[in-house]
């Protein structure tokens, strides 16, 4: 098999970086398969699988390589009788749950868009909101099919290739299929309790307090409100809902599933409508309408989990500079460095346009697997002022020194210098990832520009 | 790589020696520099330049012999310096020679050399690297324009003109890089207090190295195509540009 030399620009869903590479679109394993022996026969350019391009940076790209498109992968999709899910490496979580939900199954994992492929979610290990229950997707993978530059293997949560392929960002090889559990659920509502919280300390208080009693729960944190409104934010908690709990409605057909996109962005604007005035605003009268004490509500699947499906490519309003996502995780008694990254992107004139504030439970088996116990806080940086970087810098070096990470899949700026007190199991996974691919086919952007696979040339800390 | 912030970890300069190079550089190195190739014709000046970064924490500095007037080494020059750094992030042009302007200092042989030093040199270099940032499918090049070629002045003007070669030609390559993942930043800095210019009356709107390193800086994170330095020049010489030349004639400094 030879490869075409069709050239394509690429970026992250943050769309800032892009890279060009030559594009190939394997359908089944059995090609995948040819497009690696066909790379190792080239001779060394490097390649990269990309799934739906949601990753926030530029680890689904490969400047001057090879990108893998893997979204034709989407064979096979079996549901046994016991939930047990056996999938393509490129479908879709959104197409996943159109078959499963009716069915009375659901994901034991999602993150906050179900436009992610089923490799892109185990190559980023992806967390939910109910991680400090459930941990993380590959918790739920029972076997996967990996393509490695050395060949096909399948294998399951014992082997080495596994630890290192879950969380393992592409760089050991093209997942072609998996297998894992998906959970019961009687409707497809949510029940949830919306309760609002004035002050950062009363929203980790919120999250902290019968944690374990809500399978699945978040705050979203008001970026903007600062001083003694610091951290004020909507915490929401929330379970799959019996159908003997759902207003009547609802009640008559407890699975049905309707996700809709109800708008689209259409082009990216040359000026973005998004400013820290509009968004103050917009927090503004989201904070005022949530309740100040507990309030049940019932939602849907798509407003739950995935509310910015509903507009898409939401991304090109940050204009043409893109942006962002800033996520780390510290453990639990380091809360004041999320304090100080609010406060200090506040005074550097950078707030953060959305801010995600939830807990993690205990880490999984990937080598590189982001979630640990603790803190995690995600936001959203808008990119083309200035200054940003500085003040990133600064937080790296608060996460690193709490014993926290930044989350791999969202980044696109990390002090490279950092990676290793970061993900202790770096050197486990080099090793490992050495012996699926010792010519060093797979790379990224990511890659290089943190030197995950190579120990990178020594940097020593700057000021 | 460059990141999200445009900050590059490896940087190759054509201009070793220069006072804002080094100021860029040093910047730099605060952030994600970790391989530079420094390109010149004085290898005492950037081996002092090479030795500070390494000191800041750049791991690697090396310094290479450059004569941009002798066209016949620049394609292996570029070559050489791509291969030691192993990817381009970005590459910055920063040579510069003011010369003279005085009609009896001036003859064929000083004239073409003002010209290769400033400009053709710069361009042919540079057209050699777009190449291998193309290939390499990401990357940027950063051009140290002048005030002096937005409108050219009897004072210096085959600087000037250079200048204004070597602005055009940065337009020319940003259009026909559009679209490829490479970039294109021009710095158009107005009268900028350094070893080239010491000795002369200070225009106004002077700026210092570190100024001009620092708004280069920021015109990286902010994904600029052109940056003024100092800012306010963009709009003196929008208005400066359509003054008829008798009057441009009188203007002091
Ligand atoms: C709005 C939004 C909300 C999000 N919320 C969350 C969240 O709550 N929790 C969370 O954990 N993440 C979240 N994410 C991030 C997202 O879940 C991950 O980046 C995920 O990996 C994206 O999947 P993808 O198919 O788009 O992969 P891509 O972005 O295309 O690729 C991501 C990584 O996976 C690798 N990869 C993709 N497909 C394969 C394959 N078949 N084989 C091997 N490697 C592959 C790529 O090489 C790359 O390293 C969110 C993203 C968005 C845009």
């Amino acid at each position: 098999m030879s490869l075409a030399e069709e050239r394509q620009l690429l970026a992250g869903w943050g769309r800032a970086g892009k890279s060009a590479a030559r594009l190939v679109s394997p359908s089944c394993t059995q090609e995948a398969e040819k497009v690696l022996a066909a790379l190792g026969n080239e001779g060394g350019r490097p390649a990269i699988a990309r799934g739906l391009g949601r990753s926030y940076g530029d680890a689904a790209q490969c400047g001057g390589g090879t990108v893998i498109d893997c979204r034709g992968l989407t064979a096979p999709f079996e549901i046994s009788p016991s939930g047990l899910c056996r999938a393509g490496g490129g479908l879709s979580i959104d197409s996943l749950l159109e078959r499963a939900v009716p069915a009375g199954w659901f994901v034991p994992v999602t993150p906050g868009t179900r436009q992610v492929t089923v490799g892109g979610a185990i190559a980023s290990d992806v967390h939910g909101k109910n991680h400090h229950v459930d941990g993380a997707f590959a918790a739920h993978l029972r076997r996967l099919e990996l393509v490695a530059p050395t060949g096909r293997i399948l294998c399951g949560p014992e082997d080495p290739a596994f630890a290192a392929s879950c969380g393992g960002m592409g760089l050991t090889g093209v997942i072609t299929e998996a297998t894992f559990q998906l959970i019961p659920i009687e409707s497809s509502r949510i029940k949830v309790e919306t309760e609002r919280a004035g002050d950062l300390d009363a929203c980790m208080a919120l999250l902290a307090e019968r944690a374990e009693e809500h399978r699945y729960s978040v705050a979203w944190v008001d970026g903007l409100a600062g001083g003694r409104k610091l951290g004020r934010s909507v915490v929401t908690r929330g379970d799959h809902a019996r159908p003997a709990e759902l207003p009547a409605g609802a009640a008559k057909d407890p699975l049905a599933y309707r996700p809709r996109q109800r708008f689209r962005a259409p082009l990216a604007p040359p000026l973005s409508p998004l400013s820290p005035a509009t968004i103050a605003l917009m927090n503004e009268v989201w904070y005022r309408k949530a309740p100040r004490t507990s309030k049940t509500s019932f939602e849907s699947i798509a407003s739950f989990f995935h509310p910015l499906d509903a507009v898409g490519d939401w991304n090109l309003l940050y204009g043409t500079r893109g942006f962002i996502q800033y996520q780390y995780v510290v453990p639990f008694g380091a809360e004041e460095v999320v304090r100080d990254s609010l406060e200090r992107l506040g005074r550097a004139g950078h707030p953060p346009y959305l801010v995600v504030l939830k807990t993690f439970g205990p880490p999984g088996q990937g080598h590189l697997s982001f979630p640990r116990e603790g803190w995690t806080l995600a936001l959203d940086l808008p990119l083309g002022r200035a200054g940003l970087a500085e003040v990133l810098d600064g937080l790296d070096e608060l996460v690193a020194e709490a014993g926290g990470r930044v989350y791999l899949t969202k980044d696109s700026r990390l002090r490279p210098e950092l990676l290793e007190q970061m993900y202790p199991r770096l050197p486990a996974w080099r090793e490992e990832a050495r012996r699926l691919d010792p010519d060093g086919i797979m790379s990224s952007d990511l890659d290089r520009r943190l030197g995950l696979r190579r120990s990178p040339e020594k940097k020593a800390l700057g000021k | 790589m460059n990141d999200a912030t445009g900050m590059p970890q490896r940087v190759l300069v054509v201009g070793g020696s220069s006072d804002i190079a080094r100021q860029i550089l040093l910047l730099l190195a605060r952030r994600r520099l970790v391989h530079v190739v420094l390109c010149g014709r004085d290898l005492a000046a950037m081996e002092e330049v090479a030795g500070e970064l390494r000191r800041v924490g750049v791991s690697r500095a090396e310094c290479l012999s450059l004569d941009l007037t002798e066209p016949g080494g620049l394609g292996e020059l570029a070559e050489e310096a791509t291969e030691r750094l192993g990817e381009v992030d970005l590459a910055l042009f920063s040579a510069g020679e003011l010369g003279s302007a005085e009609l009896e200092e001036l003859d064929a042989a000083r004239v073409s050399q003002m010209v290769a030093s400033n400009f053709s040199g710069q361009a042919a270099i540079a057209l050699e690297l777009a190449k291998g940032l193309l290939r390499q499918g990401s990357g940027r090049l950063v051009f140290i324009s002048s005030v002096a070629g937005v409108r050219v002045r009897r004072a210096n003007f085959v600087y000037g003109a250079a200048k204004a070669g070597l602005d055009s030609f940065a337009i020319g390559l940003s259009e026909a890089l559009r679209g490829t993942g490479v970039g294109v930043m021009i710095v158009r800095p107005g009268f900028v207090r350094t070893k080239m210019t010491a000795g002369l009356p200070a225009a106004p709107f002077s700026v210092g190295p570190q100024e001009v390193a620092a708004a280069v800086l920021a015109g990286l994170e902010e994904g600029r195509e052109v940056v003024w330095v100092p800012a306010p020049l963009r709009l003196v010489f929008g208005l400066l540009r359509l003054l008829p030349q008798a009057l441009w004639r009188r203007l002091p400094g």
